[in-house]
């Protein structure tokens, strides 16, 4: 039948932080052409569980391409070959019978390999806490429209909130850089009021941070953002260095 | 907090940060000198002079080719150029100084970011491509140092064979002057400058096409309506400068002018 395909997978095996890792060759009969990638895991990993062997390591959670918990390198690619998709909602149709699939974890030094494909991605936690959040008075929510915002604003803002912090852009820049996940979060509060009083100090704390984590530099091959899940543009790392300037030319807060 | 983070100074308050209303002086005058390490040092202000820099030495290679055209115009002509050039004195040291700075510069940012970026990822992927528009990830970006480096090392070269180079007299109208035509034709009749010059000045092209974008989107002066644009005429313009550079030592080397 076509739509039943073996499928060949190299996988990233590695015991812990600390152990040394090795591809291992594994093959899946019978793949569905409308299983998710991450379906295709499931499978291995029970057939693993059957004879006793340990199952491959991933992250995931909602596998409706929303929360960020997933991530793999796919061929080379952060997520795999399918444009603004996120690892479990990459399907395989978008893969042939017989094909050889080389699946790795996103490798930054910030990210530190848990365990197989699993990595530890806190650094981008201690990023947002630096400064990615608005410090302001608990109460009732207020009033939907008591804060007027520009329509362009707002659209741009949540095209940078949109970020699920997945950490593909860090998989896939050559430098290792996190600019696009934290020019995302400076720019969607920048362009908006309820961030406005603290985006000086925001954005230094925050790109300090960065870098303080062992990301690498930005040298704009836009990797970035041809494998972000959601699309962002490197317009945000255009917006963070001007919020950088205007912060290194004013004097106070 | 503001206030009571800046006048009582309790140690769990970031005095460094932009926090507080009311700085005391000597505060403000550490602010301003990590201000200026953070240019230097930070990921972003690293970005910023390198594309500061950047676009300063192309609107320097840029005059350099215009200039060398002048060559077509006849020896005299060529002579009479650089001569007015010399002839502007302390101005002309100026610039040089200012462009020496910025050269140093750019190449001490270049190779801190590529080491920064060799340090953030130690362990390599067995496989890795790049997934296509909208990305820019090209040779050339992948290859900023050692294009950045070869010009570099070039530029010595260049700068011992004609400014430090060989000294010919010719008398325009009266006047004497460097014979620096003589010299030109001298050098690009050798082969191994006639035939490195254009390599180096292809690899300069190459060079160009990833940095002229990469310099205002690191000024943050890119936005997506303008990016591929920007990018088709950066990559024109150094394509453009090379060919300009090109010309004169081609048409020496076959005896056309």
């Amino acid at each position: 039948m076509s739509d039943r395909m073996t499928i060949h997978l190299s996988v990233w095996r590695q015991a812990g932080p600390e152990s040394s890792g090795a591809f291992e060759n594994y093959t899946v009969n019978d793949v569905n052409e409308h299983m998710s990638f991450l379906e295709v895991l499931d499978v291995l990993n029970e057939t693993l569980i059957r004879k006793g062997e340990l199952p491959v390591e991933f992250d995931h959670d909602c596998r409706e391409g929303i929360c960020g918990a997933c991530g793999v390198v796919i061929n080379g690619v952060a997520h795999g070959p399918q444009k603004r998709t996120a690892s479990c909602q990459l399907h395989m149709r978008q893969f042939k019978d017989g094909d050889t699939i080389v699946v790795e974890p996103w490798r930054a030094d910030a990210f530190p390999i848990i365990r197989d494909l699993v990595v530890d991605r806190s650094a981008f936690d201690r990023i947002i806490e630096a400064g990615g959040y608005v410090s302001v008075s608990t109460g009732n929510a207020p009033d939907a429209n008591a804060v007027l915002v520009p329509k362009d604003d707002v659209d741009r803002a949540f095209d940078y909130a949109s970020c699920i912090g997945c950490g593909a852009c860090v998989a896939a820049c050559p430098n290792a850089s996190a600019s696009l996940f934290t020019a995302s979060k400076i720019g969607h509060l920048a362009l908006l009021p309820q961030g406005d009083p603290e985006r000086s100090h925001r954005v230094v704390a925050m790109v300090d941070q960065m870098q303080k984590e062992g990301f690498g530099d930005c040298s704009n091959h836009a990797e970035c953002e041809a494998v972000c899940p959601k699309g962002i543009s490197i317009s945000s790392i255009a917006l963070m260095r001007r919020e950088y300037m205007k912060s290194l030319v004013s004097s106070g807060g | 907090m503001y206030v009571h983070c800046a006048l009582e100074r309790s140690p769990g308050c970031h005095h460094n940060t932009n926090f507080g209303f009311v700085h005391p002086h000597s505060a403000e005058m550490t602010q301003s000198r990590s201000k200026l390490r953070s240019l230097f040092s930070s990921q972003v202000g690293k970005k910023l002079l390198t594309g500061i820099t950047g676009l300063a030495l192309v609107v320097f290679v840029l005059e350099h080719m215009l200039g060398n055209l002048q060559f077509l115009a006849g020896d005299d002509a060529y002579n009479a150029y650089a001569h007015f050039l010399v002839g502007l004195g302390p101005a002309l040291w100026v610039v040089e100084v200012i462009l020496l700075v910025f050269l140093l510069m750019h190449i001490a940012l270049g190779i801190k970011i590529w080491m920064g970026s060799r340090r953030a990822r130690t362990s390599r992927y067995r496989k890795s491509k790049s997934a296509g528009e909208p990305s820019r990830q090209t040779l050339s970006s992948r290859s900023m140092l050692v294009t950045g480096l070869v010009i570099g090392i070039f530029l010595v070269i260049h700068l011992a064979s004609f400014k430090y180079g060989a000294y010919y007299e010719t008398t325009i109208d009266g006047t004497v002057m460097r014979d620096l035509a003589r010299l030109m034709r001298q050098k690009f009749h050798d082969p191994a400058y006639a035939f490195g010059y254009p390599a180096v000045v292809l690899l300069l092209a190459v060079h160009l096409r990833h940095g002229i974008w990469s310099a205002f989107q690191s000024l943050g002066a890119m936005r997506p309506s303008i990016s591929r644009p920007v990018y088709t005429l950066g990559g024109l313009l150094g394509l453009g400068i090379a060919v300009g550079f090109l010309i004169v030592p081609i048409a020496i080397f076959f005896d056309w002018v």
